[in-house]
């Protein structure tokens, strides 16, 4: 039975979940094991019903007016929250890299300040836990063999480095297999993947091929999207492997699996 | 086609008239004042290395490492050995003399071989000689690269480019650590040409496969004198 | 005045153009193998350099500086390189510079002229003006050579022919030099370039360069190259015209010593290239006697003018981004429809020319963010590929499907009540597509998708009804 560490208690804290408008859709999962393992560690979470996204979307892709919209959005749903976690790198890279730069595209000081204000208080699910709460083992079980994709935003804007493998690491029954070739991008890239699909596929074939390559039973990350993309090839496949969120390996434990 | 500027542009604005009547340099240079700006003038920074801390040495050993690596064959002499060490090389490579610039020291010189001054020879002449034999300005350690100023010592640029085999004679005097240090020499040598050489002439362009020796001389070899 | 870059003008869409590349296996093979190379050889040599940050940063720094000032510097430039003996032209764009090429050549009196690798030539298509008017132009670069005996097109900015493999360079060679018999190693091949291109050189009274970077305070000119082909287009011909876009001054000739260390380890991975030629004007008695050198807008002003992407500017062509980038790394250099591929082509293109024919490559990336990572001058090639996107969407060049889609999800996201309606109507259009929780076939915009890839069935409840119901 896991206890949380002295030094964790000592950070309690009211955390407010920015769940992402995709993983809300399309992965609920991911962020159900988030609250579970916040609230292992005896941290309260909140969600806050009126957030929906963070724009990366709209802004990558060129329509900048619409995702300066969803950024005034999610500084109103945001701005009073103690400390913001979000469990996909590439929202929270959007939102570091570009939120200062589209307030100052937009001349508005108010705007400005808001969101230098905010930034420090915006977390990535695993720099979260290795970073603000000092963790590596959060007390989950996971017996399986694991091949991690560091995704390109989490790896060269956040710069995460080793933190999500280091939190794998102290998981008990995992065994972590090293991915060849992991600075490569999968191919999603977003609207990428649509606009560009045969050169997406042959980027994820490659990766694929790294992945299989390693006889991991599962491929994780710290972001859904490139999962979603990596894990819809194996399925067309029928690989056998599966693709699973950071989070949901964190928050299984002897008890639950 | 005709230009369609993505943004608003003065160059799209200046009238048709007025551009008729202006040189190119002039509308060249008037767009350029029309679209220049940025910040206000910061100082740039420097704050890469100009010196290492090596001991003279490690620089001359680190010299001497980094042409092996291009392939270029390097001995060690004195002053006083120059011209045996050369008569040694030439036998190695049964050559019979080689082309000198006008202004090479003639006690660098051994007996016995045929060395032909570069007066008025033609770029055949060159192309058909055994080598060619120079001095040079600087030599930088870090990048393996020897610099040549083209003064008398040197001769003029082709014949140490069209000959096939350059025998160069580095003095110690000559060797900095860094590319800063020997840029600095470099330029109180302006506005004579200069040309670095670091090892032979090579090419990756096929497979990325190292070929030594394409178009410039396919042997270099350097002599380093203490 | 028109801006032409190579052929970009005709240029298939990068999407269906990258199509066909990437179903070339050999090619990808060749593409694969050859940046693999660079970017382990360029790793090594960037690991051993402490100080390569501060070197960036300086790089950076005096390029944006020259930019802020380049009226000044050009005719500083001018002033010293006309003081020392050379002859400076201007041309607005690239007519005017081959036109000026082309009359010099024909005032010289030569119907011939070595080249040495110059991609503002390239931009220019000056080899098709030297021709039109009855002049050959011999490329001189191994690379440059293969693609022109190969009738082909340059797909690497520093080795243009990394597309093709020794065997198929054999072939090109084999007919076009007339040889019964050739080897296939690349000491062969290469030896037959050394073979063709001698007596060329020996002979040929006109050259023609590009540069690297033209020294404000000196007048003086640097060409950078490793097969000292350059040397000899440089030196021998009694006349040289050198060809160069007006960003590529510096001020001063101590800003050298940071690009000299920052070009060559990016660019091939080698701690110094063989060769650099670093010359001033005219100097009697050695080399050309007569020196011209045009400098070329061709649409460089108009990148210029934009604060938001005038940092292309700074490239100094290395093509470490192209190495680095995975989207390069399956099609090469061809997909991109200009002479320059790869993230930096990508941004250069679209800004040199018009919007209209380059619309696709602002979208030819993934974001991942590695060209930034190795590029020595910090270009922020993902921020500019973004804002480029900016530039397609409000000029209404965006597709209309996708524009509804993004009004759509804009609207959507703006209020968490519409959010949830759109999950009920999700989960309610896919019913046709699902085949047991995987959707495949999707149509319209995310058919590309499901060609290749499952798309899971949207789960019956988001998390936000999740947590309602907690």
């Amino acid at each position: 039975m896991y206890s949380p560490s002295p030094a964790a208690i000592h950070y309690l804290l009211v955390i407010s979940l920015f769940i992402t408008c995709y993983n809300d859709a399309l992965f609920p999962q991911t962020g159900q094991a988030v609250v579970t393992v916040l609230e292992r560690l005896g941290h309260t979470v909140e969600f806050r019903a009126a957030q929906t996204c963070c724009g990366q979307m709209h802004y990558n892709t060129g329509y900048r007016n619409d995702s300066y919209t969803l950024l005034r959005q999610f500084l109103q749903v945001f701005a009073d929250a103690e400390v913001i976690v979000c469990p996909s790198s590439s929202c929270v890279a959007m939102m570091r890299d570009h939120y200062p730069k589209m307030a100052d595209q937009l001349n508005d000081p108010a705007l400005q300040s808001q969101v230098a204000a905010i930034l420090p208080r915006i977390f990535e699910f695993s720099e979260f836990l290795t970073d603000k709460l000092g963790l590596t083992d959060v007390g989950a079980f996971y017996p399986h063999t694991v091949t991690l994709h560091s995704s390109c935003h989490g790896l060269r804007s956040l710069h995460l480095g080793s933190k999500p493998a280091d939190l794998l690491k102290q998981v008990k029954g995992l065994t972590l297999l090293e991915l060849p070739d992991a600075d490569q991008c999968c191919g999603f890239g977003g609207t990428f993947a649509v606009k560009n699909p045969d050169v997406s596929a042959a980027m994820l074939s490659d990766k694929l091929q790294c992945i299989l390559g390693t006889n991991a039973e599962a491929c994780t990350g710290a972001d859904n999207s490139c999962l979603m993309h990596i894990g819809g090839a194996l399925s067309r496949q029928r690989t056998g492997v599966r693709t699973v969120h950071l989070a949901e390996i964190l928050a299984s434990t002897e008890k639950s699996s | 086609m005709v230009v369609q500027a993505m943004s608003e542009v003065k160059v799209q604005t200046m009238s048709e008239v007025k551009v008729q009547a202006m040189s190119p340099k002039e509308v060249v240079l008037a767009n350029i004042r029309a679209a220049q700006g940025g910040p206000a003038d910061q100082s740039i920074p420097r704050l890469y290395s100009a010196s290492v801390d090596l001991s003279p040495a490690e620089v001359v050993e680190q010299f001497a490492d980094r042409l092996y690596d291009y392939n270029a064959t390097v001995h060690h002499c004195t002053v006083d050995a120059i011209p045996v060490t050369i008569a040694g090389i030439l036998e190695t490579r049964q050559k019979t003399g080689l082309l000198i610039p006008s202004g090479l020291p003639t006690d660098w010189l051994p007996a016995g071989f045929n060395f032909q001054r570069d007066e008025g020879l033609s770029y055949a002449d060159l192309d058909a000689s055994e080598g060619v034999l120079t001095a040079c300005d600087v030599a930088i350690a870090l990048t393996g690269t020897i610099v040549i100023a083209h003064s008398p010592a040197q001769g003029r640029r082709a014949l140490t480019l069209v000959p096939d085999y350059h025998l160069c004679v580095v003095r110690l005097s000559q060797l900095v650590a860094t590319v800063p240090e020997g840029m600095r020499r470099m330029a109180a040598l302006l506005p004579a040409p200069l040309t670095t050489i670091s090892g032979p002439s090579a090419t990756s362009d096929i497979e990325m496969i190292r070929v030594k020796g394409v178009h410039g001389p396919r042997i270099l070899e350097v002599i380093l004198v203490e | 005045m028109s801006v032409r870059v190579g052929e970009a003008a005709s240029a298939l869409p990068f999407p269906e153009a990258a199509k066909k590349l990437v179903a070339n296996s050999q090619l990808r093979r060749n593409v694969r193998h050859a940046t693999n190379v660079i970017r382990s050889k360029r790793g090594r040599v960037v690991e051993e350099m402490p100080d390569w940050e501060q070197l960036r940063d300086s790089g950076k720094a005096i390029k944006d500086h020259t930019l802020a000032h380049l009226d000044q510097y050009l005719i500083q430039f001018e002033a010293a390189c006309t003081k020392a003996g050379g002859q400076v032209h201007w041309a607005r764009d690239a007519d005017e510079a081959n036109r000026i090429i082309v009359d010099l050549v024909k005032r010289y009196g030569s119907d011939e002229v070595i080249k040495v690798k110059t991609m503002t030539s390239d931009e220019t298509r000056l080899n098709v003006a030297l021709e039109a008017a009855g002049i050959t132009p011999f490329e001189t670069d191994l690379a440059d050579l293969i693609v022109q005996l190969g009738d082909d097109k340059p797909s690497h900015i520093v080795v243009p022919a990394l597309h093709r493999n020794r065997m198929e360079i054999r072939e090109i060679f084999m007919g076009k030099m007339g040889l019964d018999s050739l080897g296939y190693l690349p000491e062969d091949l290469t030896a037959a370039a050394r073979k063709y291109l001698r007596e060329r050189f020996l002979r040929v009274k006109v050259g023609i360069s590009g540069a690297n970077y033209l020294i404000a305070e000196t007048g003086s000119v640097v060409v950078v190259e490793s097969e000292g082909n350059g040397r000899m287009c440089l030196t021998l011909p009694e006349v040289l015209i050198s060809i160069v876009g007006v960003e590529k001054v510096i001020p001063r000739f101590e800003d050298l010593e940071v690009y000299l260390q920052l070009l060559p380890r990016s660019a091939t991975g080698e701690r110094m290239n063989p060769y650099n030629s670093i010359w001033t004007g005219v100097t009697p008695g050695d080399g050309p006697q007569a020196f011209h050198i045009v400098l070329l807008d061709n649409g460089r002003t108009k990148v210029l003018a934009d604060p938001e992407s005038r940092e292309t500017l700074d490239c100094i062509r290395c093509g470490a981004c192209l190495n680095a980038c995975p989207v390069y790394r399956q099609t090469g250099g061809h997909a991109y429809g200009s002479v320059y591929a790869g993230p930096i082509g990508a941004i250069l293109t679209p800004q040199l020319q018009s919007m209209e024919h380059s619309q696709t490559l602002p979208y030819a990336s993934t974001l991942c963010g590695a060209c930034y990572e190795v590029c020595p001058v910090k270009i922020n090639i993902p921020e500019i590929l973004i804002h480029l996107r900016t530039k397609v969407v409000d000029s209404g060049h965006a597709p209309l499907a996708e524009r509804l889609a993004m009004k759509g999800a804009a609207f959507a996201m703006s209020k968490a009540s519409r959010l949830s309606l759109a999950h009920a109507f999700a989960r309610l259009g896919q019913w046709p597509f699902n085949d047991d929780g995987k959707l495949d076939n999707l149509p319209g915009l995310l058919a590309g998708w499901t060609e290749f890839r499952d798309l899971d069935a949207i789960p019956s409840q988001s998390f936000r009804e999740w947590w309602s119901k907690r």
